[in-house]
């Protein structure tokens, strides 16, 4: 018996071991922290992953999301900090999380994160409202900035961010002077700009399209390296293929888009990596994702693992090289 | 007319069972959010969205608003009952509201809170359904420079009405900006006065400060004091409640006046929190019984419940029309929007007709909803205040101390409650007014960033602030505010002079000052 009981027991362990290892699975309900307020992009993001997650059944957990979005969303990072190896949350974010502490002191590093995927990138245009600026494209938006140095106004989602550093770039690429003024949102940005109360913004597609097709905003150009691949005519008789890349129209930006990314906490049991890995891979196979990618004019392309994190290490390079140039980098990096 | 043969279809999309329904659970569900301080309704709207994944979006939309009217009357109760106020835009509610329910007229109170902001939710539909398609390019010409005059218009009423020391309210509007302060600056994209410490960063929630400024410091004041309710001697019979609302059309006037404001600022982008302190400060100068205010003056719950109300309304169309959301709560639902499949903006109108005037259909019957079944609750609340102090004094303080910790689930938020606590009790003691630094605090980097915003696009020069008719307007009448208080002291100063310091002047100085005095009671 006592024999027979050691055997069955050594059996179970010896295949149980690696059995389990890759089979871990959520008993509790899963908690996505989102690093930026309610209605805001990441938090869109989390949500559309939740809905997707929860309707095709790829979760059966219930999930919750919370918004972390003080400090940019350093919140959020500085929260992953403080729960190492919980596999029971994950962390929704941008480039913030490893490009915040390149100009802010925080207690974080992207050493307390796992990063576990990029979903989606979200390209940036630049906008104007033709009709209160008179400008129709990039020749008419540089000729217009080189005529009165400093007098157009570029509005864009906060301070020495994404946004900002992507007017700095448009300064140096085409040789101009321009004003960036700070918003709290990109959606408000946009808003300003319709309005006619400053020039252009830097946006992501979502945030200006309803306003495009109110005729009130025009994209002049994407900054990617190839033009945007949907076809569909969406306002004016354009579609976002339609729109030139910024290359190839004077304004030498290639490739800025912004990844949608998911992290988890430093030391998170590697089954668990490898499960939301497999789970998110699937969850951007749902309709509703594919849906939410398209809406956007985002690009559907989906990074895990090792490409993630050559990704993160490149991306994290160029923007410490952009942030020197416009001397935001603290001393310590 | 086509915006009501489009409202009528609105009603045909919005009046079947399964809707009504959807209503009076998101009402039910609304009044639970709001009675508990802190859960408020951003939060609660945020915990349903994932169940309005599967349905469909109208049936979505009419659950998620029908749950923010529920929460904007319940966020009013524990005002009035306990001085908590559940929502911040029901701040305003406890300076009357509070006096009123320690007086005996709890039920009195709550009916005339229920029945006016009904009136002012029903005035912004109205508006929205008159105005949406004009209110969207109006909202366009809101530049930095626009929103800074509104922002200024809130403050410079508010300054005008305080009629205490001066000093003292300067004081206490400025430790409400340096509160405000704390956290990242959206211009510069640095931190400020954080100290490098981690739990700062995310800045100082107003939620935070309120439950510990009214809640808890109150608390400890009716500790020391030991005040009574005297709820005991509350009529609960609804006799009392339809007494009372009979009662309602005697305030016309400020009725009309708060509406107004309430509209202005639902459209523009005050808010419901600073349309409600507006409409308390203008009414505390206009009302005839304004040197009651603070002392439970109905008026006093009136003004500040119905631009509560029609504000919360109004602040739906710019959301729905520009994709800006004009609150909190109106953050998360454009979220809902986005994972909806339904893009908000100037195109919504067009592209989904059905959806955009069944909600306006719904705001219609979920009020009415919510005002039917919130007066059924007042007698159950005014029961509450019948349980000794003994009872009722520890479980406020479970409540605001749970409160304080759902805002964000942090533990470090209920720390702070407690330090605002004693500072509440601080201000009260040394006869600090209150609303000035609440003011401060919900608007002041708001203020902050149109003023610096508006002056990068400027170049630094402040002609932007009167560059065209409706900023210059908007800043004019800002001014005229501010300046009132000291109009009238010159007024009274000077005028008597003929009169050789006659006994006209000691009247009129008596009269006067009998407008001003009350003022300490202002941070109730």
């Amino acid at each position: 018996m006592k024999i027979q009981r050691t055997i069955a027991l050594a059996a179970m362990l010896a295949a149980g071991a690696p059995a389990m290892a890759q089979d871990f699975k959520p008993t509790r309900p899963v908690e996505f922290i989102v690093a930026a307020g309610p209605g805001g992009g990441s938090d869109t993001f989390a949500r559309v992953v939740q809905a997707s997650l929860s309707k095709s059944g790829l979760l059966t957990s219930p999930i919750i999301v919370t918004n972390k979005a003080g400090g940019s969303g350093a919140e959020t990072f500085i929260y992953a900090k403080t729960s190492p190896g919980d596999p029971y949350k994950l962390f929704f974010g941008t480039q913030d999380a490893y490009v915040l502490p390149l100009a802010s002191k925080l207690s974080y590093s992207l050493d307390d994160l796992t990063p576990i995927a990029a979903m989606a990138f979200d390209p940036f245009l630049l906008w104007v409202n033709p009709k209160t600026s008179g400008i129709e494209d990039v020749k008419g938006f540089i000729a217009k900035a080189k005529e009165q140095p400093g007098a157009l106004k570029v509005g864009g989602a906060k301070a020495k961010e994404a946004d900002e550093t992507l007017m700095t770039l448009i300064e140096q690429k085409a040789g101009v002077d321009l004003t960036y003024i700070p918003f709290k949102s990109g959606s408000e940005a946009a808003i300003q700009v319709a309005g006619g109360h400053i020039t252009a913004n830097v946006n992501n597609p979502s945030e200006s399209v309803e306003q495009w097709k109110a005729g009130v905003q025009k994209p002049l150009c994407v900054f990617e390296d190839a033009r945007l691949e949907d076809k569909t005519v969406i306002a004016d008789g354009m579609s976002w293929n339609a729109i030139p890349t910024c290359a190839e129209s004077g304004i030498d930006v290639k490739s800025f888009a912004q990844p949608r990314t998911v992290w988890m906490s430093a030391k998170t049991p590697p089954e668990a990596v490898a499960y939301y890995t497999e789970l998110l891979k699937k969850a951007a196979e749902t309709p509703d994702f594919k849906a939410y990618v398209s809406r956007g004019a985002q690009i559907p392309r989906v990074l895990t693992g090792d490409a993630f994190k050559e990704f993160i290490a490149k991306h994290k390079a160029s923007y410490a090289e952009m942030y020197k140039t416009n001397g935001w980098l603290r001393a310590e990096n | 007319m086509g915006n009501f043969g489009q409202l009528m279809d609105g009603f045909a999309v919005a009046l079947t069972t399964h809707h009504v329904l959807i209503m009076i659970a998101g009402v039910l569900l609304g009044l639970v959010v709001g009675v508990l301080p802190g859960l408020g309704a951003p939060n609660g709207v945020s915990l349903l969205l994932p169940l309005t994944f599967g349905m469909d979006p109208i049936a979505a939309i009419i659950l998620l608003t029908s749950m923010y009217w529920g929460a904007l009357f319940g966020g009013s109760t524990t005002s009035i009952l306990f001085n908590i106020p559940g929502e911040p835009s029901s701040v305003a509610t406890t300076f009357d509201g509070y006096p009123m329910a320690r007086k005996g007229e709890a039920v009195r109170a709550l009916t005339l809170a229920f029945g006016s902001a009904g009136i002012g939710a029903m005035t912004g539909v109205i508006v929205i359904t008159l105005l949406s398609g004009w209110v969207a390019q109006f909202a366009l010409r809101f530049g930095a420079a626009e929103y800074f005059a509104v922002y200024f218009m809130a403050f410079a009423s508010f300054i005008g009405m305080s009629g205490g020391s001066p000093f003292k309210t300067l004081v206490s509007m400025m430790l409400g900006f340096a509160c405000a302060t704390i956290g990242m600056d959206t211009i510069s994209g640095e931190s400020r006065l954080t100290f490098d410490w981690d739990p700062l960063i995310g800045g100082v929630s107003f939620l935070i400060a309120v439950i510990g400024l009214f809640g808890l410091g109150e608390l400890l004041i009716t500790m020391e004091e030991g005040v009574k309710f005297e709820g005991v001697k509350a009529r609960l019979s609804m006799t009392e409640i339809f007494r009372t609302l009979a009662e309602l059309p005697r305030y016309w006037a400020t009725l009309i006046r708060s509406a107004a404001i309430g509209c202005w600022m639902g459209i523009t982008p005050g808010g419901p929190t600073a349309a409600s302190f507006m409409s308390y400060a203008l009414g505390r100068r206009f009302s005839k019984r304004g040197s009651k205010f603070g002392t439970g003056e109905p008026e006093g719950v009136v003004a500040p419940e119905t631009a509560d109300h029609s504000a919360g309304s109004c602040a739906l169309l710019p959301m729905l029309a520009l994709g800006i959301p004009g609150s909190a709560t109106a953050a998360v639902m454009m979220g809902g929007l986005m994972i909806w499949g339904l893009s908000p903006g100037p195109m919504l109108f067009t592209t989904r007709p059905d959806f955009v005037w069944g909600l306006i259909a719904s705001m219609y019957l979920g009020n009415v909803i919510a005002v039917v079944l919130v007066l059924a609750t007042v007698p159950l609340f005014a029961y509450v205040l019948r349980a000794p102090f003994k009872v009722v004094g520890p479980i406020i303080a479970v409540v605001c101390v749970i409160g304080a910790y759902t805002v964000a689930n942090h533990m470090f938020d209920v720390w702070l409650a407690l330090v605002f606590g004693v500072l509440g009790y601080a201000f009260k003691k040394l006869n600090y007014p209150l609303a000035p630094f609440v003011l401060a605090m919900v608007l002041g980097d708001k203020a902050e960033d149109a003023f610096r915003q508006a002056l990068l696009t400027s170049d630094g020069s402040a002609s932007i602030f009167f560059a065209n008719g409706l900023v210059a307007t908007m800043m004019g009448l800002g001014i005229l505010l501010l300046l009132l208080p000291a109009i009238s002291y010159v007024h009274r100063r000077f005028k008597p002079d003929g009169a050789r310091e006659g006994v006209v002047s000691v009247v009129a100085a008596a009269r006067y000052d009998g407008r001003d005095a009350p003022a300490t009671t202002a941070g109730q």
